[in-house]
């Protein structure tokens, strides 16, 4: 090879080298800031074909549906809980601070937070959409054709069956 | 009629687009003069027509033409005129023509200040142009047509405006945005037709340049707002959220950095060649990545507009013509080209290469952190969200070094730069950073070894080193005063916009550690001591606006018993989209902001508060607008308005070959 392709040559080995390791850094990076997305009925059963359960101590994202009548706020702080669900089980969720403007009991919403026990979470976080008929696409996807509908959506049939049963 | 008139426009604007994309093109390979020349008038024509469309539909906002699907759904007749104005471009449709009026007038721009270029060069410039907006105005005409009507039946209301949307920022932030996205098409036009020549030089990058600068000054701009906008309008006192669509305006902004550095090279020194013209190609082709993330809803945001999965296809395929297009081209026509300058491992070449390295490096961190989400769904691995943790720790490590080098690279000499002659100067500064940095902490706060003392130190090290970089220079003329007329208007804009890189990093440094918040529970007469500050509730009431009700409270601040303000937080509810907003009250100085935002009424006649004292917010969006401004300095500069360019370019670009 000419000295000037090899030069070249290694140029673009090292500029690959340095990309490669910068991509990696980034990707162990990522991993540790990953948090996976649970419905309530994933948080009891695992999630997968494996049923992975989340472990004590997790940091996770759940979604769901705020049971009507299970909002319970401490009188004299801004302690509050409630219970989530989708399509079975319940989840606990226990939150220190302000709720966002639309939560609502019967609404869809999120919370970011680590697992305390097997079916209380620890939010530090509640998200709700600025929008009355938002539900997270999981949930959404999880409930489908199970009972809720967007009030834009009362004419539309929604109550297709999850399992391809006949 | 005034409707269907902007949608005959409309036509036309396509029809116009179609011909600048094939009438110049054809005429630059057949080498037919007349034809060439049709592209200006082309350029103007389609222009005036994307002016009459866009009228057209802010009448029908105006006049409250419920008959329009766009009007009924963005807009209502309690909503203030100027909001019905804004209303225009606040859905997918109406922005969509906005970014089409934007990309026509940057054309007509183009067309009106090339004349100093070879004719050959501005017929294919425009006809690249002319075939992007050929594309743009037939996803508005055929996907997202603003005009269609729903006759015969239609609502005696509209839906009225998303309230986030109902704020002054928002007036501002979109077309500034698009301003920017749609400018970095300008340069990716001039980098294809350079292609297509085959020549790349000094002049070329010296064309290319006022482009850029301008493109990425209204980005700036466009981002700074929207971060202002979120800050007010949230309610909840962030300034960033590494939210897709942030990211989505991101990463252009980052390249476009980039590109505005390594241009520089290549002007100066005509090298960087091939590099230049990638990032150019980049700086727009991210740019669509943005529209496509925004616009195609496969990404859940607080801003992304209803999804439609075909309009996310026509984005998706759009976008792979544009960058395989551009890429093929690039590949066959690049390898031809050569940077003859040499230059040694310690010179401005070097830094401004790492300069480059950092911000794509940057770019790759926000595009993985982005996308990875997306792909980790895709491929069954189940819904993951990344955390701003993620992004804050990478920026965190490379703001260090990128920091440390800007400091040093306006004092190093293009091609070589002995390292003895630098050591005095740059101690020095070294020096006063320090004493400032500590000064300014232990008089406000105490001194630690936090975030905030680095970002002070950075950001001490990169305005001190920029300040006396340039009065360095100015000595050169021999004396300070005789040196100030001097010294080219792009010397005082790179110091201006680093000035602003160093009062932005402090401002965020600053923000970030010593944030005080607090939630609290109040009730009429409370108290509330914060950082200092003693908030009283002083009362709270009904609200009765004009498409909105809700509750207002007063609150009064104190300082060791001095009165310092008086603060009105509103909670809002909108009663057509039945939404509830927080209006939060901010009371804003240099050196800190009180933010107050009333949240949910409690049981027994409480109210929670989110009460925070922000110290040097203001130096986020402060340091924004300097870099700002830093771009139109620059863009003052003499050189890119000589009218003698072609004629001292062609010696200038001989010599460098």
């Amino acid at each position: 090879m000419q000295p000037r392709r090899q030069k070249r040559l290694l140029a673009i080995l090292v500029v690959i080298a340095l990309l490669t390791g910068a991509v990696g850094a980034m990707l162990y990076a990522l991993q540790q800031n990953i948090d996976l997305f649970y419905t309530p009925s994933q948080l009891i059963d695992g999630l997968g074909n494996d049923k992975v359960k989340p472990q004590i101590g997790q940091r996770l994202r759940i979604g769901g549906m705020v049971v009507v009548g299970s909002v319970k706020r401490d009188p004299n702080s801004l302690q509050v809980s409630f219970d989530l669900v989708d399509t079975g089980p319940l989840v606990h969720v226990t939150y220190k601070g302000i709720l966002p403007d639309l939560f609502r009991e019967g609404q869809g919403i999120v919370a970011q937070g680590t697992l305390v026990d097997a079916t209380t979470i620890e939010a530090n976080e509640v998200l709700a959409k600025h929008d009355e008929e938002y539900m997270p696409p999981e949930v959404a996807e999880a409930m489908k054709g199970i009972k809720h509908v967007p009030p834009s959506q009362l004419d539309a049939s929604t109550n297709k069956p999850t399992q391809g049963s006949y | 009629m005034i409707v269907e008139a902007g949608q005959l426009a409309l036509t036309f604007v396509f029809a116009l687009s179609l011909l600048l994309a094939v009438v110049p093109l054809l005429g630059s390979f057949t080498a037919n003069q007349r034809l060439l020349l049709l592209a200006k008038p082309l350029a103007f024509g389609q222009f005036a027509f994307a002016l009459v469309a866009m009228a057209a539909l802010v009448y029908a906002f105006c006049n409250n033409d419920f008959t329009v699907i766009n009007v009924a759904q963005n807009s209502s007749s309690t909503l203030p005129w100027y909001y019905q104005v804004t209303a225009s471009f606040g859905s997918h449709e109406g922005s969509m023509l906005l970014w089409v009026l934007m990309l026509a007038f940057w054309t007509a721009l183009v067309a009106q200040f090339s004349k100093a270029l070879p004719l050959l060069l501005q017929g294919r410039i425009l006809g690249i142009l002319g075939l992007i907006s050929a594309g743009f105005v037939a996803f508005s005409l055929f996907m997202s047509n603003p005009f269609l009507r729903s006759l015969p039946f239609f609502p005696v209301e509209g839906r009225d405006l998303n309230p986030l949307l109902q704020d002054f920022g928002m007036i501002m932030h979109p077309p500034m945005l698009y301003m920017g996205y749609v400018g970095f098409a300008v340069a990716f036009a001039f980098a294809i037709a350079a292609l297509m020549s085959g020549r790349f030089d000094s002049v070329w990058a010296r064309w290319v340049r006022p482009w850029a600068l301008a493109a990425w000054l209204f980005l700036t701009l466009g981002i700074m707002l929207g971060s202002w906008w979120a800050y007010n309008e949230l309610g909840w006192g962030g300034w960033w959220f590494w939210d897709p669509v942030e990211n989505a305006s991101f990463m252009p902004w980052l390249v476009g950095t980039a590109l505005i550095h390594s241009l520089a090279v290549t002007e100066k020194r005509g090298t960087f060649k091939s590099w230049t013209v990638l990032l150019a190609l980049a700086a727009f082709a991210l740019s669509l990545v943005g529209a496509f993330l925004v616009r195609s809803g496969v990404l859940v945001s607080v801003h992304s507009f209803a999804t439609d999965p075909g309009r996310g296809l026509y984005l998706l395929v759009f976008l792979l013509l544009v960058v395989g297009g551009s890429l093929l081209l690039y590949g066959r026509r690049m390898n031809s080209v050569r940077s003859q300058a040499r230059y040694q491992l310690f010179s401005r070449e070097m830094l401004l290469w790492g300069n480059n390295i950092f911000l794509l490096t940057a770019c790759l961190i926000v595009f993985l952190g982005t996308l990875f989400p997306l792909f980790h769904k895709e491929l069954g691995l189940g819904s993951i969200s990344i955390g701003e943790p993620f992004f804050n720790q990478m920026f965190y490590y490379l703001s260090i070094p990128f920091a440390l080098l800007l400091g040093l690279g306006p004092w190093v000499r293009w091609k070589q730069q002995q390292v003895m002659p630098l050591m005095r100067p740059l101690s020095l500064v070294a020096i006063a950073a320090l004493a400032i940095a500590l000064g300014v902490l232990s008089s406000m706060q105490s001194v630690q070894a936090n975030l905030a003392l680095l970002g002070m130190l950075l950001g001490a090290w990169v305005g001190i080193s920029a300040l006396a970089e340039v009065v360095l220079r100015l000595r050169q003329f021999g004396s300070i005063g005789k040196g100030i007329t001097k010294l080219n208007a792009s010397h005082y804009g790179m110091t201006l916009a680093h000035i602003g890189f160093a009062v932005l990093v402090i401002g965020v440094a600053m923000t970030k550690t010593y944030t005080t918040e607090r939630d609290v529970r109040m009730l009429e007469g409370d108290t509330a001591t914060v950082a200092g500050y003693e908030f009283t509730l002083t009362d709270v009431y009904d609200l009765n606006g004009a498409n909105y009700g809700g509750q207002a409270a007063e609150l009064d601040v104190r300082q060791n018993g001095q009165f310092v303000t008086h603060l009105h937080a509103e909670k809002r509810f909108y009663r057509i989209q039945r939404t509830v907003m927080t209006e939060s009250a901010v009371h804003a100085r240099l050196s800190r902001d009180l933010y107050v935002s009333l949240a949910e009424e409690l049981p027994g006649g409480a109210w929670a508060l989110r009460i925070q004292v922000k110290p040097f917010v203001r130096w986020i969006w402060l340091g924004g607008l300097l870099m700002a401004l830093g771009a139109l300095l620059a863009l003052a500069d003499k050189r890119y308005r000589r009218k003698t360019t072609t004629t001292d370019a062609t010696v200038a670009g001989v010599a460098d070959a």
